[in-house]
């Protein structure tokens, strides 16, 4: 093994220009990303809708052309491939989605979807074709007969496993997850997420999940990335992120989060946003969070005029704002009230 | 000035709303919905009973097809007409099911109110906000547009949307989710109803957004004294703000209890599987799973609905179906071998 990243994100920007008669401006979808993942590493992309997280996914993937920075797959620059120069590289990353109802070709049997990317890469032919479409069926705990079956015969949970299955045939070292659980049922959603913890220890690929679910990234992921308004605000291994949040709407976030406990859950202090995430078409100077920041008063003026670097201020641990310096700690949740008035 | 948060202080436990000797407000019994289709019957929700009492929270949890959204439709008859529902259901004098279309009207949207998944589809996008919490008043109450238009912004101040007098001019498209779901609920309150229920009122909205609508609940629940039916999947929420549950799974009660009891001894292995498959801080490395799939709904239950599903099933529960038991004071459970897991 080396130590090339599986994936290295540097600087990425992605602006949707506004379509329609008389409008103007750019979406500003994602804003600098930049990140890494190891080989082997999980990492748990964490925002809420409008946060741009699937769109660094789609970019990655490259499903979007990046508007600038670079996106390295195993050292090899694929910002701006073509399609046809992207071809033989897929085979190195591929993508589960959210819906399993519609990102499934209805009019294919499940066994020549699962087949199809072996079939495309020209990696098999024949006869190996089934024999791995029925060794990946059993990886994935489906009976072998459902080769013949058609998506709508299927369950949800049934579906993501023949999409996990598809995406794992040609034994990719990245994955992209987006939102793979996000559609199924709470007893479905455990076994796919132990699927994929299995799949991950035995076969050893990267993977970039997305989510909006903080409990199923502190399960699954080895390192979590907070974005707002298309940036990423805190990257940190996923023990210490949920242990010492330091930026404030990681602490937001996870104060917000339900746990299936009534009594841990009614004893939690929640910090409470005020106001709704402003537009991506016109993001608020300097700090984008601070229109919403309990701590704004404390940031301010620099907090208005100046953009937070993120910043690495612990080992591993980096975070965009101004208030949290090197080997400092974030804002302290308790604070806020006091802050605020 | 706005823009900034505020720190809540932990809420007091088990706010002494539902006591064991509460009013029932609605009292359904026996209620079964069964849907002819070209397939044939399907059994939605079979033989339920259970009361709302005054000024309670009643979470009502399930999976997809479980038949909990289906209950709380068809006692309002929002059910398409494929729907037979038989049973009874006791709401201040009136029995919901029996009654007429005429006076089912006067308590639908006035005294027992619906609050949607999905504040876009629910709103209609060419009229403002406040024309359409508007038709509510005036339909229900004969409010002149006037009054209306003046009760509608102080709706909207009471679900706490800032600047209300003019929000109330513009049209869904022009607020977020969050904002929208709140004026789902400023129209639901309109006629000041008994009884409010919500079916999955945060599932579509973000984890900052779903907070302040729980918080919202709570306080209307605590300044109006509204009884709450939260319909939801999500159990992290039902911790949050029932004060009792009931657990559903294949149109029948699979157990109720209060909500500390539920969680700390939760009875029934369908309950139990669940509470276990979802991901919590220093869990176990392992999610529970729960083998199998949720059974076809097309003949009426011989046998245990979740027996092939379940660890503890035998040849009784293969071959009987279970009957409510209550096993503590409040707490119901449909199990021949109920109990914590091993």
């Amino acid at each position: 093994m080396n130590d090339t990243p599986v994936l290295e994100v540097v600087d990425l920007v992605k602006h949707f220009p506004l379509g329609g008669l008389g409008m103007r401006g750019v979406v500003h979808a994602v804003d600098g990303v930049s990140f890494s993942i190891a080989p082997g590493e999980l990492l748990g992309l964490v925002g809420e809708s409008g946060s741009g997280k699937s769109t660094v996914a789609n970019c990655v993937i490259r499903l979007l052309e990046p508007t600038s920075g670079s996106i390295r797959l195993q050292g090899r620059d694929i910002t701006h491939l073509s399609r046809r120069e992207l071809r033989p590289l897929r085979r190195n990353m591929h993508m589960v989605f959210q819906d399993p109802y519609s990102s499934l070709d209805p009019r294919m049997t499940c066994g020549q979807i699962v087949a199809e990317p072996l079939v495309v890469q020209r990696l098999l032919s024949g006869r190996a074709v089934d024999e791995r479409v029925a060794e990946l069926f059993d990886r994935v705990g489906l009976r072998a007969e459902i080769r013949h079956r058609y998506p709508h015969e299927l369950s949800g949970g049934q579906r993501q496993r023949i999409g996990l299955a598809r995406a794992l045939a040609v034994s990719p070292q990245l994955l992209v997850a987006d939102e793979p659980v996000s559609a199924l049922d709470v007893s479905v959603q455990a076994s796919i997420l132990n699927l994929l913890r299995e799949l991950q220890e035995d076969l050893g690929f990267s993977c970039l999940f997305i989510t909006h679910d903080l409990a199923t990234v502190e399960y699954l992921c080895d390192r979590v990335a907070v974005m707002y308004l298309g940036q990423i605000v805190e990257l940190a291994p996923t023990a210490e992120l949920f242990a010492a949040p330091k930026h404030p709407y990681t602490q937001a976030l996870l104060s917000a989060a339900v746990v299936p406990d009534p009594v841990e859950q009614r004893a939690r202090v929640r910090i409470v946003l005020e106001g709704d995430v402003p537009s991506p078409i016109e993001p608020p100077s300097g700090c984008r969070f601070r229109t919403r920041c309990p701590f704004e008063p404390r940031s301010a003026p620099e907090s208005h005029g100046r953009e937070p670097p993120l910043v690495e201020v612990a080992p591993g641990h980096h975070v965009a704002c101004h208030l949290v310096r090197f080997g400092g700690e974030g804002p302290r949740p308790a604070e806020a009230a006091q802050a605020a008035t | 000035m706005s823009g900034v948060g505020s720190t809540e202080p932990p809420r007091s436990e088990g706010a002494g709303f539902a006591g064991a000797g509460a009013e029932a407000v609605l009292h359904v019994e026996d209620l079964s919905v069964r849907f002819e289709t070209d397939d044939g019957p399907v059994h939605a929700v079979d033989r339920l009973s259970f009361s709302l009492e005054e000024g309670e929270v009643l979470g009502v949890v399930g999976e997809s097809g479980c038949g909990k959204s289906v209950t709380f439709m068809s006692l309002l008859r929002l059910l398409p007409e494929t729907a037979v529902v038989t049973g009874r259901a006791a709401f201040r004098g009136v029995d919901l099911i029996a009654a007429s279309t005429a006076k089912l009207r006067r308590v639908r949207g006035r005294e027992i109110a619906f609050v949607f998944q999905e504040p876009m589809t629910s709103l209609n996008p060419a009229f403002t906000v406040g024309n359409q919490i508007g038709e509510v008043l005036r339909r229900h109450l004969g409010m002149s547009r006037r009054a209306a238009c003046g009760r509608a912004i102080e709706l909207l101040d009471l679900v706490r949307i800032p600047v209300a007098a003019r929000r109330v001019d513009e049209y869904p498209h022009q607020l977020s989710g969050g904002m929208r779901q709140r004026v789902m609920i400023a129209m639901a309150l309109a006629c000041d109803p008994k009884v409010l229920i919500a079916d999955e009122p945060t599932t579509a909205l973000d984890v900052t957004i779903q907070a302040g609508i729980l918080d919202l609940m709570r306080d209307i629940r605590e300044r109006l004294g509204t009884s709450i039916v939260l319909i939801t999947h999500n159990l992290g929420v039902v911790a949050d703000i029932a004060d009792r549950v009931i657990v559903m799974y294949a149109g029948r009660k699979a157990e109720e209890a209060p909500v500390h009891e539920l969680y700390a001894r939760p009875q029934h292995p369908y309950t139990i599987g669940l509470l276990g498959a979802v991901p919590r801080p220093g869990a176990a490395r392992r999610l529970q799973e729960i083998p199998g799939r949720v059974p076809s709904l097309a003949e009426p239950p011989t046998a245990c609905a979740f027996a092939p599903r379940c660890p503890r099933a035998d040849d009784v529960t293969r071959s009987t179906v279970p009957e409510l038991r209550e096993i503590e004071p409040r707490h119901l459970v449909a199990c021949f071998h109920p109990g914590p897991s091993p």
